[in-house]
């Protein structure tokens, strides 16, 4: 490609590289605060104003206290039930219905589709889905985080289309193998399609990871709580329940606790993110294509 | 012969009772049936009957009686609604809240997307992107309790204001400030995540648009304007109809997360009314009457925008 750069261009250009640094500090500075005051001193910490670009002092007190805290291993044991689990029937729902919804020649087929996209622009609302749910018996049960979100319908669609774009070929030579539908959709097309079911799992665990909502208003019992229930008792309703260590109670250590407990609950995920970046593309774009 | 024989077997279907036509569609497509069982079903119990279930907006529901047993009362919780205290309140507030979000944040990874599609080294490009992303990936529980933090009379944002010589004060106990709080830090929650379908969008530009443009003597910003942007314009009209969709629905858990009595005159939307009066102080009834009101003003929002957009545009959802 020709690429003739006038004194425009590159004054443009210099624009651009310095805003889109901007952009990434933005982004990342409030973790980098995060990280910084959880590794500082409480007492300088307190007095310190401004930004942290590094640790005032030195003091793991933050960590020790918050990993000597149940709740936080409670909700974590049961946010990894929540997410392994509940991942686990979306996927197999999802994948399920999806590979139903791109075949062609059955009946009803049309009715369940316009059946199923209708959800996407209407709902009930809250108050009939939570006496649903107390209804048929799931009130404080853990079945109440992972049913009623069973199936996201926009990944749904987003299965279905990429399940579309395989080409018959395939699943005709298998059928004449003898395969049925289910070895078909478990053998063949998952394998085929597996970059768009890497990001429908990551959309789905990212979500279910997340999720504090549900558990808020059907949960009681405490020792199902998920951990961003736990996380919303530290960091918004400012109760340092469950913190077994005396020093809990000091004032000046809450500080260094919420932005700890910020580290151990996030970082684990940020960590992850990255690695599937390469898919996030192409599983945005399927979602994208209209009928 | 063909056509004749296709002929044959089409007017038989026609004739063919349902039973025996159902016969055979299930013979050859039964696991497809057996798949679609629990997905069906899912979208009946939790989507089809809550629906069904939302009858109760026109009763004066108590769980004691069901909802058979319930007295029906017309439209009284939705009158009560629209001419109670709150009903404008509410309203207004959630639709200011998203017509901040749609002129702020709706254009944001438009431009960002634009923008980093012209930068050309690789790795920063790349860096730039996965640090955009980052935000996606912290659960809304830590973002508003980072914001709380921050928000505090000695909290960073204050120490910045401070600079500027502000008196400090407890920013999120402020409702004239909600609003600003809520939209930018939603930017920064989204910008980069949005701006991946308009990325995606921009890669698939036929190359040769640029150069001929390029050899015309077009400037980057010019060939960003003029070839770029044109490009992302069917993208942004189905994208900007589907969130006029959500118009009184987005934001909610985010809202119920951050906002308190002081800033209910500014913060306190529709669906987080509906959470209060509905779950909190148990009057199903009317909590499914404003939730029924929101479902509905959405889906009207909808369809107004697709029909709007399908006759102006001919770019349309369905």
């Amino acid at each position: 490609m020709v690429e003739r750069t006038t004194t425009g261009d590159k004054i443009f250009l210099a624009i651009d590289y310095v805003l889109m640094g901007l952009i990434a500090v933005v982004c990342l500075y409030p973790m980098l605060h995060v990280l910084c005051a959880s590794l500082s001193d409480p007492l300088q910490l307190m007095n310190h104003t401004g930004v942290l670009l590094w640790p005032r002092g030195y003091s793991l007190k933050g960590y020790e206290i918050v990993l000597q805290n149940p709740n936080i291993l409670t909700g974590y044991l049961n946010t990894a039930v929540y997410v392994g689990f509940g991942t686990f029937i979306n996927i197999l729902l999802s994948t399920m219905g999806a590979y139903a919804l791109s075949r062609k020649g059955y009946m009803f087929k049309k009715g369940i589709t316009i059946g199923i996209v209708f959800t996407m622009y209407f709902s009930g609302g809250l108050i009939p889905n939570f006496l649903l749910v107390k209804g048929i018996g799931l009130y404080n049960s853990r079945w109440a985080l992972l049913l009623p979100g069973a199936i996201a319908t926009w990944n749904l669609i987003v299965m279905k289309t990429s399940f579309q774009a395989i080409p018959a070929s395939l699943e005709e030579s298998a059928k004449i193998d003898g395969a049925n539908d289910f070895v078909v959709l478990f053998q063949i097309f998952m394998p085929v399609a597996k970059a768009t079911l890497a990001v429908m799992i990551l959309f789905y665990a990212v979500a279910n990871w997340n999720s504090w909502f549900n558990a808020m208003i059907y949960l009681q019992d405490r020792k199902k709580y998920p951990l961003q229930l736990f996380l919303r008792e530290i960091l918004i309703s400012n109760s340092t329940s469950g913190n077994t260590n005396p020093d809990a109670d000091v004032f000046f250590l809450d500080e260094v606790i919420k932005y700890a407990t910020i580290i151990i609950t996030t970082v684990p995920i940020l960590c992850v993110y990255p690695f599937a970046q390469k898919y996030f593309m192409s599983g945005v774009m399927l979602g994208s294509l209209k009928e | 012969m063909l056509y004749a024989s296709k002929g044959q077997t089409a007017a038989a279907k026609q004739k063919e009772p349902f039973g025996v036509r159902w016969a055979k569609n299930w013979q050859r497509y039964k696991f497809i049936y057996i798949m679609l069982l629990p997905v069906v079903a899912y979208y009946i119990i939790f989507h089809y009957i809550p629906m069904g279930g939302a009858v109760i907006a026109f009763q004066d529901y108590t769980p004691a009686k069901g909802i058979l047993g319930s007295d029906w009362v017309g439209m009284r919780n939705f009158v009560d609604f629209l001419t109670g205290p709150y009903a404008w309140r509410l309203i207004r507030n959630t639709l200011l809240l998203n017509v901040y979000q749609i002129i702020f944040g709706f254009p944001a990874p438009i431009l960002l997307a634009l923008l980093i599609n012209e930068v050309r080294c690789k790795p920063y490009k790349k860096f730039v992107q996965t640090i955009s992303y980052m935000p996606h990936f912290i659960s809304l529980v830590v973002i508003c309790g980072l914001l709380m933090t921050f928000c505090r009379t000695d909290g960073l944002f204050n120490d910045f204001l401070a600079l500027f010589g502000a008196e400090r004060s407890s920013l999120l106990a402020r409702p004239e400030l909600f609003r600003t709080i809520f939209t930018a830090s939603g930017i920064w929650q989204s910008v980069g995540w949005g701006s991946i379908i308009y990325l995606a969008t921009l890669s698939n530009v036929d190359p040769n648009l640029h150069e001929a443009a390029a050899i015309d003597g077009a400037s980057r910003v010019q060939r960003m304007l003029h070839v770029s942007f044109p490009c992302l314009v069917p993208v942004i009209i189905v994208q900007l109809i589907m969130r006029l969709g959500n118009i009184l629905t987005q934001g909610f858990e985010k809202i119920i997360l951050l906002y308190s009595p002081l800033t209910y005159e500014t913060a306190d939307v529709i669906s987080s009314y509906v959470y209060r009066r509905g779950l909190e102080q148990m009057d199903y009834s009317f909590g499914s009457a404003v939730g029924i009101f929101n479902s509905a003003v959405n889906l009207t929002m909808l369809v107004l925008a697709n029909y709007v957009s399908r006759r102006t545009t001919e770019e349309s959802l369905w």
